[in-house]
């Protein structure tokens, strides 16, 4: 179908960004890559009275990254993440969850920052954000808050920015070394959302042993689930962990829903599946060997 | 609702077109409707099925998740445009040569999505040339065909540049 009718604004900077945004209230919404909120216009699920276009608006396509972490801004296109050799040093775990992120085209035009505000418990990005414990930046009139990931994911498809509010970048922050990362998910095809996923990190100590292990799950519950599985496979080398012990947790941790695409119990046993997948790659990765 | 119209230049296929069209219009029916452009195809208008996809600045997009106003100013290549000078390009060829086209529905956006891919990666794997029209869908489900077209049309690709860098050659001696 046609996307209702909406007012058009294309502002030429921030603040007559922010300005119009304000003015709109619950009303506005913000276009960048257009690639989750057009097929909500077109399908009329979403019916703004506004649509604010920032694709126009200078600064906001920067790829900061540094031995802290990788800051992307709201217009940052997944694959220009996807390419960025500095990201991919800074935070492996960005190219390794955005090559999972719909097809090579809808990359070309989806942004990173759009995705973590569509907050789709079954998209990847925030479940990288939530895995790692970035922020969003978001600016209003009023100045600039920082939501840490913990509180900036509140239910499906919702966020902590209020109406007024541009989501202008975010930070996925650096692991300390001897850390490795991996997402592993299984989709019905081929870059469709996955029936369930799971992004893990986990870091070493001198002793090559698993001094930290993380997952977060996607399309088990209404917003990423971030599990602390340290205690289950540490410390002690990747070899040794009982694995079957580390699905189990983590199958007790998710409360899946069922659906067409699957049962809530197929979705439970995957997401151990998978963590065990994530978590032994990361080990590997974090001892420098190719996963 | 008296809908505001605004006013778009876009660089479609070499040539400088306007056109006056609401926010909410789609570049794909921008390009249909309002400029005649009618190879760009429309299937699903919610980015699945990838039939509109068309370059913008050369990299591939769906046209059914861009609105018009946004791209105003910049460049855009549809499947009309891919032929240069009345011949078809190795894609089209390609295309032809291995019977990749049935009912032909889907095949602007795979002519569009195959032939940005290939000019960024000349020689690619089976694996990488799947992944490549992964996004594209073919009801008509002629799928084995097209893998060997986009694999075709590297080779014809190949052996075009290489018979311009001799005729450059023996052109130079």
């Amino acid at each position: 179908m046609k996307p209702p009718p909406f007012d058009y604004h294309r502002p030429a900077t921030l603040g007559e960004a922010l300005d119009v945004l304000a003015e709109a209230g619950p009303g506005g919404k913000v276009l960048a890559g257009g690639q989750s909120l057009i097929p909500l216009l077109n399908m009329r699920l979403a019916a703004p009275a506004r649509v604010v276009d920032v694709n126009r608006v200078p600064g906001l396509d920067g790829i900061e990254a540094g031995p802290s972490g990788v800051r992307v801004g709201a217009l940052a296109r997944h694959a220009a993440v996807e390419r960025s050799p500095g990201a991919a040093a800074a935070q492996p775990l960005l190219r390794q969850a955005l090559r999972l992120v719909a097809h090579p085209v809808i990359r070309n035009r989806g942004t990173v920052v759009g995705s973590l505000v569509h907050a789709d418990p079954a998209a990847e990005m925030p479940a990288v954000l939530a895995l790692l414990g970035g922020a969003v930046r978001l600016a209003s009139l009023d100045g600039e808050r920082e939501v840490p990931a913990a509180e900036f994911f509140t239910g499906p498809m919702e966020s902590a920015a209020r109406p007024g509010e541009l989501a202008v970048s975010a930070f996925f922050p650096a692991l300390p070394a001897r850390s490795g990362t991996a997402f592993h998910e299984v989709a019905r095809r081929h870059g469709d959302y996955a029936v369930a996923g799971v992004a893990a990190a986990v870091t070493l100590d001198d002793d090559l042993r698993i001094s930290a292990a993380r997952v977060a799950c996607v399309s088990v519950g209404p917003v990423p689930v971030v599990a602390d599985v340290t205690a289950v496979c540490g410390p002690r080398p990747a070899a040794s962990v009982a694995w079957d012990a580390v699905a189990a947790a983590v199958r007790d941790l998710v409360e899946p829903e069922g659906d067409i695409h699957a049962t809530a119990d197929y979705r439970r046993h995957l997401t151990g599946v998978l963590a065990v997948r994530a978590l032994r790659d990361a080990a590997s990765a974090a001892h420098g060997e190719e996963s | 609702m008296n809908e505001t119209h605004h006013r778009v230049t876009l660089t479609v296929n070499g040539v400088v077109r306007e056109a006056t069209v609401p926010g909410r219009r789609l570049l794909s029916d921008c390009l249909r409707h309002d400029l005649g452009l009618t190879g760009t195809h429309v299937g699903c208008e919610h980015g699945v099925c990838g039939a509109c996809t068309v370059l913008l600045d050369g990299e591939p997009v769906r046209s059914c998740l861009t609105f018009a106003v946004t791209v105003d100013g910049q460049e855009i290549t549809t499947v009309e445009g891919l032929a240069q000078g009345g011949a078809l390009s190795p894609v089209q060829r390609a295309f032809t040569e291995c019977h990749a086209l049935q009912c032909g529905f889907c095949t602007p956006g795979f002519l569009c999505t195959v032939t940005a891919f290939l000019r960024d990666n000349p020689a690619p794997s089976e694996e990488e040339a799947l992944e490549a029209v992964a996004g594209n869908l073919c009801r008509c489900t002629g799928y084995q065909n097209i893998l060997k077209a986009v694999h075709r049309a590297a080779e014809i690709q190949a052996a075009e540049i290489q018979a311009a860098e001799l005729q450059a050659e023996e052109g130079g001696a």
